[in-house]
């Protein structure tokens, strides 16, 4: 049984709100009071989700859920999809627009870092047809 | 070091902040590209940024900085500086350079993450 679920909708290309989707997860596993490190980690992984989904997705949702044994995100969007998810995954490899470039982003480092930071990571994606994002954060046993 | 000696050593304005210059500054950073920040802890570091957007502060909520110094001159407009108002993110201006601030401090005694990460 999900102790919390809750979902987010996540607006394409509005930059001056990218982020506040992550920064709510962060403060709602504060409220939790979940040790720091995991909250690092999966507010690393909302930020990063969240900002692809901006900069490529149509809009999309974001989807926290909590049970006793895991974190989990769970990220759609509308977009054009990924047309090589293997390519995607490499550190540096980027189809950022200039405008995301502008804001930081696009350097080629969201889906590493999001693998880097949790457990586990799933992704399903088709090319024009959005892409999913299922990734989890074990929680220690005791 | 405190973030009162980061303010002279960087001849900063204070932005927000001015009741945490107290704060303990453990190491330092530098980046304009969001995704190496995320990429670490930054609990208790000072990263220094000429990237001047909304996303700054909040990849340094996220990552738990301890306070942000914008290089170059710059201010933040009145949505960043509620932001980080709203978070109790320390916000800093130098006049200096990316290069330049970040060899004052350097040079003061302020080492770099990857000496925080070894030890």
């Amino acid at each position: 049984m999900p102790i919390l679920s809750k979902r987010f909708s996540i607006k394409a290309r509005d930059y001056l709100r990218a982020g506040e989707v992550a920064i709510e997860v962060k403060s709602i596993l504060k409220t939790i009071g979940f040790d720091a490190e995991l909250i690092r980690r999966v507010s690393i992984c909302a930020y990063e989700a969240e900002i692809n989904a901006v900069m490529h997705g149509g809009d999309g949702t974001l989807h926290l859920f909590v049970n006793t044994s895991a974190v989990g995100l769970v990220v759609r969007d509308s977009g054009p999809g990924i047309e090589n998810i293997e390519l995607a995954m490499k550190e540096g490899y980027s189809t950022a627009s200039e405008e995301a470039r502008e804001m930081g982003f696009g350097a080629g480092m969201g889906l590493p870092n999001i693998k880097k930071n949790s457990d586990s990571l799933k992704i399903d994606s088709e090319k024009g047809k959005g892409t999913l994002l299922a990734i989890s954060f074990d929680l220690k046993a005791g | 070091m405190q973030l009162d000696e980061i303010k002279k050593v960087l001849k900063a304005n204070v932005l927000v902040g001015e009741d945490k210059l107290a704060m303990n500054i453990e190491a330092g950073a530098g980046g304009d590209l969001m995704s190496d920040l995320l990429r670490r802890p930054l609990n208790g570091v000072v990263v220094l940024s000429g990237l001047n957007t909304l996303q700054v502060i909040r990849t340094a909520v996220i990552t738990g900085v301890a306070a942000l110094v914008l290089v170059r001159g710059k201010e933040p407009d009145p949505e960043m500086v509620a932001q980080a108002r709203l978070h109790g993110l320390p916000v800093l201006s130098t006049p200096f350079t990316m290069f330049t601030a970040c060899g004052r401090l350097f040079s003061q005694g302020l080492r770099g993450i990857d000496q925080k990460l070894s030890e």
